[in-house]
C-alpha cells in the first residue's frame, strides 16, 4: 500500500493475556485482549479457574447442609447468599418465617451489602489509582465484620441463616453496638465521597467509560447496580419483596448515562439506603420466636421453584428441582449475578484504552467465587 | 342428641321419602360433618363454651408448613396466547408455588421464544439451565428458560425435553445473554446448541472429557489425565496427548 491512504505506522493487532494471576482482575479472571496499539479491539473472558462443582455438591446434601456451601460462592457477601437459598427453600416448602427472624435477616443482609460495597469501593478505586479510600473502607468494613463475628462467630463465611428463620438470638447489647456503627456511617460515606465524587482525575477515568444503554442492559441480562446505573429502576427488594422488605422504606437509586461514574454514584447511594433500612429494622425489631415451626427433617414435594434476592451484585437466584418426599435437591442451579454481568464486558470495553479495562472490571463488581461456583 | 325429629304419630299416612338431588345430598353431608366437628371441638374444650370459636388464629410460623400444590394452568393467559400463536406449542402448563411453567416442544423453541419476547414482552431472560432425568421416555434432559416481563413484573418458565442425541436450537439470536448460559449447559450437561456463535466449554477446560452435572458423572470426579504439575505443559492447557506424554518422559 502506498500513497496518502497508507497509515503512518503499520497497524498490527496484538493478542495479550491478562490474568488470571493479576490483582486487578479481582480473583482469577483471565482475559484474552486483542489490542490495536493501546486500543481494545476485543476482550474475551476466560473463566472457570475457581470451579468447585458446588451445584453437583448440592445434589448430594440435605437442604440445610447446602447453606454453608452458599457462603463460598460470593464470599464477599455471604449473608445474602444464605438468604437467597433460605428464601427459595421456604417458598418450596411453604414455610412462613416469624417477623423477628425476618428483621434480623434484613439487618444482616443490609450490613453485608455495606461490607460488600466497601470492598467494591476500595478495590475499584485502587485499580484506577486512588489508593487512599482503601484504608478508610477496610477500616470501616472491619467494624461490620466485628458485628458479624459477635453474632455468629464468623467474619466472612457466616452461615448465619437457616430454613425457617435464623439460628441465634442477638447477643446482649448487640443492637446498641450495631446502632452506633450505623449512626456513624453516613458521615463516613460523606468522607469517602470527598475523596472521589468531585475528583477531577476520578471523573476523567470514569465518566463515559463502559457505557451501557438501558436496552443493552436488559438484553445482556444485567441486574443490580449495572442495570440501575443505566437508568432501569428495578430492584428485587421492591419487585418481589422477600422477608419483610415491604415494611421498610427505601429508595432505589438510578443513574442516567449508564457509565462507570453513574454506577459509582448508584452504589454510593445504595450504601446510604442500606443504612436507612438497618436503622428502621433496629427501631422496629419485633419480639418473638426466631424460627418457624418446621419439621426437623424437611421433605419437599415434586416441583420446580425459583427464588431470588437482591444481592449486592444483582439478582441472585436459586432454581431448585425437588422430587416427592426428597430431603435433597434433585437439582439446584444458582443464577449468579456476576456471571451474567461479566458477559457484557467485551461490549463495554470495545474501543476503549487498555487502562480502562480495569475500570470496567471494577465497575462490574465481580466475584469469581460465584462466577465459577 | 337433643334435636332429633320427633316420631310421626301412628295415624299419619306413610309418605314415600322424596328422592334427594345431588346438591341436597352434598348439603346434608356437609351439615352432618359440621355438626360432628362442632361436637368434637366441644369435647376437646372440656365443655367450656365458645372456647374453640374465640381462640385467636395462630400466626403462620407457628402452624405446620403448608407445602405448595401443583395447579393445572393451561387456561392461563400466557399459555392461551402462546397456543394461539404457535400451533402445538403448549404441551402442558402448571403453577407451583406461584411460578408458571409451560412445557413446549423442542423443535419450535426459537419460534416460541421470539414470540414471547416480541409479542408478549418477555424482554429479559433471567436464567437458562438444564435438568438431567436419566432414562426418561420423552427425552433425558429438560432445558429450562426463565424469563421476566417488566410491564407487570410477571415471570414465565419454559421447559422443553431434549433427548440425549438430539440437538436444540440456540436462542442467542433472541436474547444475547443466553450465550454464556448455553455454553454452561453444554459444558455441564453435554447438550448441543445448534447455531450458537461459540459453543465452547466455559467452567471446565477445553479438552475435559465428561459433563459433570450429568447424574452418571461420579461426585468424586474422574481421571481426566491432567497432571497438576506436569513436566510439559500442553499449549492451551488440558490433558496431554499421547505424543506429548512420550515427549515429556
Amino acid at each position: 500500500m502506498s500513497g496518502p491512504d497508507r497509515p503512518l505506522f503499520d497497524v498490527e493487532e496484538m493478542e495479550v493475556n491478562f490474568g488470571p494471576q493479576h490483582p486487578a482482575t479481582h480473583g482469577v479472571l483471565r482475559l484474552m485482549v486483542t489490542l490495536d496499539g493501546e486500543k481494545i479491539v476485543d476482550a474475551r473472558p476466560i473463566i472457570g479457574y475457581l470451579h468447585r462443582g458446588t451445584e453437583k455438591l448440592f445434589e448430594q446434601m440435605d437442604f440445610p447442609q447446602c447453606i454453608p456451601h452458599t457462603d463460598r460462592m460470593d464470599y464477599i457477601a455471604a449473608a445474602t447468599n444464605n438468604q437467597g437459598f433460605c428464601v427459595t427453600m421456604e417458598k418450596a416448602l411453604g414455610i412462613a418465617i416469624p417477623p423477628r427472624a425476618a428483621y434480623i435477616r434484613m439487618i444482616l443482609a443490609e450490613l453485608q451489602r455495606l461490607a460488600s460495597h466497601l470492598v467494591w469501593f476500595a478495590t475499584h478505586a485502587i485499580d484506577i489509582g486512588a489508593i487512599t479510600p482503601f484504608f478508610y473502607n477496610f477500616r470501616d468494613r472491619d467494624e461490620i465484620l466485628d458485628l458479624f463475628e459477635e453474632y455468629c462467630g464468623a467474619r466472612l463465611t457466616l452461615n448465619t441463616m437457616k430454613i425457617g428463620g435464623v439460628p441465634f438470638e442477638l447477643p446482649e447489647g448487640w443492637v446498641d453496638r450495631c446502632r452506633a456503627v450505623i449512626d456513624a456511617f453516613p458521615a463516613k460515606i460523606d468522607e469517602y465521597e470527598t475523596l472521589l465524587t468531585e475528583n477531577r482525575i476520578w471523573k476523567k477515568r470514569t465518566v463515559g467509560i463502559g457505557v451501557v444503554s438501558p436496552e443493552d442492559a436488559v438484553e445482556w441480562g444485567l441486574t443490580g447496580p449495572p442495570l440501575r446505573g443505566s437508568g432501569v429502576k428495578w430492584d428485587i427488594r421492591k419487585v418481589f419483596p422477600y422477608d419483610r422488605y415491604d415494611e421498610v422504606e427505601f429508595e432505589v437509586p438510578i443513574g442516567s448515562n449508564g457509565d462507570t461514574y453513574d454506577r459509582y454514584l448508584v452504589r454510593v447511594e445504595e450504601m446510604r439506603q442500606s443504612v436507612r433500612i438497618v436503622r428502621q429494622c433496629l427501631d422496629r425489631l419485633p419480639e418473638g420466636p426466631l424460627t418457624a415451626r418446621a419439621p426437623k427433617v424437611l421433605r419437599a414435594k415434586e416441583g420446580m421453584v425459583y427464588g431470588s434476592v437482591e444481592a449486592p451484585k444483582g439478582e441472585l437466584g436459586y432454581f431448585v428441582v425437588t422430587t416427592e418426599k426428597s430431603t435433597k435437591p434433585y437439582r439446584c442451579r444458582v443464577r449468579p449475578p456476576s456471571f451474567v454481568n461479566l458477559q457484557a464486558l467485551p461490549d463495554m470495553v470495545r474501543g476503549h484504552l487498555v487502562a480502562d479495562l480495569v475500570a470496567v472490571i471494577g465497575t462490574l463488581d465481580i466475584v469469581l467465587g460465584e462466577i465459577d461456583r | 342428641m337433643t334435636d332429633e325429629p320427633t316420631a310421626p304419630p301412628d295415624d299419619a299416612p306413610v309418605e314415600p321419602k322424596p328422592k334427594l338431588t345431588d346438591e341436597e345430598k352434598a348439603a346434608k353431608i356437609a351439615a352432618a360433618k359440621a355438626k360432628a366437628a362442632a361436637k368434637r371441638a366441644a369435647a376437646d374444650g372440656g365443655g367450656v363454651e365458645g372456647d374453640a370459636a374465640e381462640a385467636p388464629p395462630k400466626p403462620p410460623w407457628e402452624e405446620k408448613p403448608v407445602p405448595p400444590e401443583r395447579i393445572e394452568a393451561t387456561d392461563d393467559p400466557e399459555a392461551v396466547a402462546l397456543a394461539a400463536a404457535v400451533a402445538g406449542s403448549v404441551l402442558g402448563a402448571e403453577r407451583f408455588a406461584g411460578d408458571l411453567t409451560i412445557r413446549v416442544p423442542v423443535a419450535k423453541i426459537v419460534e416460541i421464544c421470539r414470540f414471547l419476547k416480541t409479542e408478549r414482552g418477555f424482554a429479559f431472560l433471567v436464567d437458562l439451565t438444564a435438568v438431567d432425568w436419566p432414562g426418561r421416555e420423552e427425552g433425558r434432559f429438560d432445558v429450562v428458560y426463565w424469563m421476566h416481563r417488566f410491564a407487570d413484573q410477571a415471570r414465565l418458565r419454559l421447559v422443553t425435553a431434549v433427548a440425549e442425541d438430539r440437538v436444540i436450537e440456540s436462542v442467542t439470536g433472541v436474547w444475547k445473554t443466553a450465550n454464556w448460559m448455553e455454553r454452561e449447559v453444554w459444558d455441564l450437561y453435554g447438550i448441543v446448541f445448534a447455531n450458537h456463535p461459540r459453543l465452547e466449554r466455559i467452567l471446565t477446560w477445553e479438552g475435559f472429557n465428561g459433563h459433570p452435572l450429568r447424574k452418571d458423572f461420579p461426585v468424586e470426579g474422574i481421571d481426566t489425565g491432567a497432571a497438576i504439575y506436569p513436566d510439559h505443559y500442553p499449549p492451551g492447557g488440558g490433558p496431554l496427548t499421547d505424543e506429548e506424554k512420550e515427549r515429556a518422559t
